[in-house]
């Protein structure tokens, strides 16, 4: 590339040179780390997304070096493309900290947080967000919107609820398969992802929806209430599919394959393929390969040690491996004893009492006060 | 009596036909621009006229056409925004419906000069009626030879298509307004790109407001010079105000900007005073968008100059002590109305009318209207105030569309002058169900949280 095609911009102080055309959002995701602004509805593989969450709003302190105006307001980094000599201020404003702090709010102002029931909890980037960004109390006193809901067909599970309306599984709809049956109705605060007039979503490339929301909005039917992310073993595995890269990660419990999705990159994106090309998965890889023989393993996914997932350590051989230590060997001599026995405390375990006769449950009062088997 | 420019022919029994209108002088810009003068010549026109755009941001329209990109081969579009949905704002309607011909005169020579050769009008859903008066109008042109191929034989092709909004105030932004038109939902873009590069259909596009197209046809029938000197400083030419609200009588007006507030209001030529002599409260002068105003700072501003119908006097001030002309819809609240019920009605409805696609906006306003909701049926404590305040802040300027600027504007104007009659409704939750306010305290600006 010759020096012409390159910009400088220097964003939280930091200089660097990036092509023309270049977001301001991706030259802060080449430098990394703080600096780089958290995008919620920004997807680089899908084409025109973007702009809509307004989370990762910046402050443009110079226009460019021929134009060296300041930005009136905060602009949209993922949708600014940088100019030669921009200077641009993420996390050294308190402008910019100050609108994220209020855009988090509002896009949590009507979301359940039920990531204790949620699926996508672990792997979630609003979840992430408000951990960064967010306040630990709300000060919305109403009530939270709720959706009816819609039937997506057999694999994928729509939780409108959930959703942030980032337009993500809409701009995969249209730019993988060649018909979109989905897509925002009504408008405002009670716009909702839906089919009009209940249709399943059924197009072989549809289950990138699940990879591309941030939330858990849509999820996994196949993977639905089975295991929490952080107890799986994430493994980059590939097998020879006639209709996709068949590159996945798999996401096994011991040999058991819990779900396979495309792999992921730091920011939560698609990987690319060696060739180049973003590495969506057909369904057939997704929803129906769920066993461990379906695919050549490679070896574990490297996942950031930030994440939860990386919680689950690896332990000799990935995912083969019986725990050696015996269960006398962790009491380490020591030998269970009664602390109690429920049944004297509690009522209900006893045939011949009439259960609307019960007073109520025990609780610790009853526990410490009539604790009769305490060593 | 001020001068007319766009109206002074509305009267004329049947100049809705194309046979009265021509009668009365109809279509000689048409004959001027297209024979006498070239679309650079037009352009030049317009902006020595100082016209700025009608349709509620004031951008002067000379410069906004000079913007459109002229890329080889690429057909330009002029699409004419007229869809009229700001509360308060009627006059754009009154126009279409009784000299419909007055703007496809306008907008043929705005083709022209723009080398547009397919024109859009985008109708708002409810004006039905206007859409059958306008393409009976657009019939009546073409047959004529005002429109179609080679018009008055100098080889300039122009067509007029007519295509209904289904009713949403998003519509009228200019780029949700061009997604509409392309049979998409009414999302706004996000610019840049603009629509002078890119616009219907990927192809540079011009949207103007249907009074600024009308008004281009006085600019070249009369000269941009003459034009500019009607009026005052860069508040060039004639403004139609719709006028409503607690006044004697509502209705729209062509002003020439030279009239104080006052005068307006209160003389017997435009408002007639306020209804059933009572007394001025506040007015929001420019369309429900803009900040609301108590009398004392509507008539004078915060220096104490008098203050005047343009542009620049209204906006005197900034936001602290000041407002916005806008689209022109003028409302006038009397003694007897509650500021904190007309601030809820107005967060309902940018409640129902935001797009949802940016997050601010979209729980923003939800957010705010339930808190006034609260308020307004004495519910509400005093902390929810500083929360409005503080939402407002958050939605204003960090939205993609001017729609959260809306939003938040009547909000934190009600505030910033109102702010004791919120106040009042939290300490008195029992009374401010049966009573008003009043006037009290409506003449001191208060202290406003930073």
């Amino acid at each position: 590339m010759s020096e012409q095609n390159l910009f400088k911009v220097t964003i939280d102080n930091i200089t660097i040179e990036v092509p023309v055309g270049t977001t301001v959002l991706q030259a802060a995701r080449l430098i990394g780390g703080q600096v780089a602004p958290p995008a919620m509805c920004f997807y680089s593989k899908l084409q025109g997304s973007g702009g809509k969450c307004r989370t990762c709003l910046v402050e443009v302190s110079k226009g460019s070096e021929k134009d060296p105006r300041p930005m009136p307001k905060l602009v949209a980094s993922c949708r600014t493309t940088v100019m030669d000599g921009m200077e641009v201020k993420n996390i050294t404003s308190e402008k910019v900290l100050d609108a994220r702090a209020g855009v988090v709010e509002f896009l949590l102002l009507n979301h359940p947080l039920d990531c204790p029931i949620c699926d996508q909890a672990g792997e979630c980037h609003l979840q992430d967000l408000s951990f960064e960004h967010g306040k630990s109390e709300t000060r919305y006193e109403f009530q939270r919107r709720t959706f009816k809901k819609h039937d997506l067909g057999k694999n994928i599970q729509l939780h409108m609820t959930r959703c942030i309306l980032c337009y993500r599984c809409v701009f995969t709809a249209d730019q993988l398969t060649n018909k979109r049956v989905h897509g925002i109705l009504d408008r405002g605060d009670h716009a909702e992802i839906a089919t009009h007039i209940e249709k399943s979503l059924d197009n072989e490339f549809i289950g990138n929806v699940i990879d591309v929301c941030p939330v858990g909005a849509l999820t996994d039917k196949t993977f639905r209430f089975k295991n929490r992310v952080w107890f799986l073993k994430p493994m980059d595995a590939h097998r020879d599919c006639p209709t996709c890269s068949g590159r996945v990660t798999l996401w096994n419990r011991g040999d058991e394959v819990y779900r396979v999705t495309a792999r992921k990159d730091q920011w939560g994106e698609i990987e690319d393929t060696p060739d180049g090309q973003p590495g969506w998965i057909c369904n057939t890889c997704r929803f129906d390969k769920k066993e461990t023989s379906d695919w050549t393993i490679e070896g574990p996914r490297e996942i950031s040690r930030q994440s939860v997932i990386a919680q689950g350590h690896y332990a000799g051989n990935i995912g083969t491996t019986k725990p050696n230590e015996t269960f006398k060997a962790v009491n380490d001599g020591r030998t269970p004893h009664l602390l109690m026995d429920i049944h004297d405390e509690s009522e209900v375990n006893q045939p011949n009492i009439h259960l609307g006769k019960i007073q109520g449950p025990s609780h610790g009062d009853t526990f410490n006060t009539n604790n009769t088997h305490k060593a | 009596m001020g001068v007319k420019l766009l109206l002074d022919k509305a009267n004329v029994p049947g100049i809705r036909t194309y046979e009265v209108y021509r009668r009365e002088g109809g279509y000689r810009s048409v004959e001027k621009a297209l024979k006498e003068m070239n679309p650079e010549s037009i352009v030049e026109e317009v902006k020595k006229s100082g016209l700025r755009g009608r349709g509620g941001a004031g951008f002067p329209t000379g410069m906004k056409w000079s913007f459109i990109a002229k890329p080889e081969g690429v057909p330009r579009h002029l699409v004419c925004n007229a869809d009229e949905s700001e509360p308060g704002t009627f006059k754009d309607r009154y126009l279409m419906e009784f000299i419909p011909h007055l703007l496809l005169e306008g907008l043929i020579v705005s083709s022209f000069a723009l080398g547009a050769n397919d024109t859009y009008i985008y109708i708002r859903g409810e004006y039905a009626w206007i859409t059958d008066i306008l393409e009976e109008a657009i019939n009546e042109a073409k047959a004529n030879g005002w429109l179609g191929k080679n018009i008055l034989g100098t080889g300039f092709e122009c067509n007029i298509h007519v295509q209904r909004g289904a009713g949403a105030y998003i519509c009228g932004e200019e780029t949700a307004l061009i997604e509409s038109l392309e049979g998409k939902r009414g999302n706004p873009r996000i610019k840049p790109p603009f629509p002078a590069i890119q616009g219907l259909w990927q192809r540079p596009t011009v949207v103007n407001n249907v009074e600024t197209l009308a008004a281009i046809v006085p600019i070249i029938n009369m000269g941009g010079e003459e034009y500019a000197k009607i009026g005052v400083g860069r508040s060039t030419g004639t403004k139609l105000i719709s006028a409503c609200g607690n006044i004697n009588k509502p209705g729209v007006y062509e002003i020439d900007m030279t009239i104080s507030v006052e005068e307006f209001i209160y003389s017997d030529e435009y408002c007639g005073g306020i209804k059933g002599g009572k007394q001025l409260k506040a007015c929001i002068p420019g369309g429900s968008s803009v900040p609301i105003l108590p009398a004392n700072l509507l008539l004078k501003t915060a220096t104490g100059e008098t203050r005047y119908m343009n542009y620049e006097s209204l906006s005197d001030g900034g936001f602290a002590t000041g407002s916005m002309l806008g689209s022109g819809g003028f409302i006038v609240l009397d003694e007897d109305q509650c500021i904190v019920k007309n601030t809820l009605t107005l967060a309902r409805f940018y409640r129902h009318e935001s797009c949802g696609q940016c997050s601010p906006c979209r729980e923003g306003t939800g957010w705010m209207e339930k808190i006034l909701h609260k308020i307004e049926h004495g519910q509400g404590t005093i902390a929810d105030i500083d929360l409005l305040w503080d939402i407002q802040r958050k939605i204003e300027g960090n939205t993609i569309c001017p729609l959260g600027d809306a939003a938040a504007w009547p909000v934190a104007a009600a505030i910033r002058h109102f702010r004791d009659e919120f106040e009042w409704h939290i300490n008195n939750p029992v009374l401010s169900q049966t009573s008003n306010f009043g006037l009290q305290h409506y003449a001191d600006p208060i202290h406003v949280p930073a």
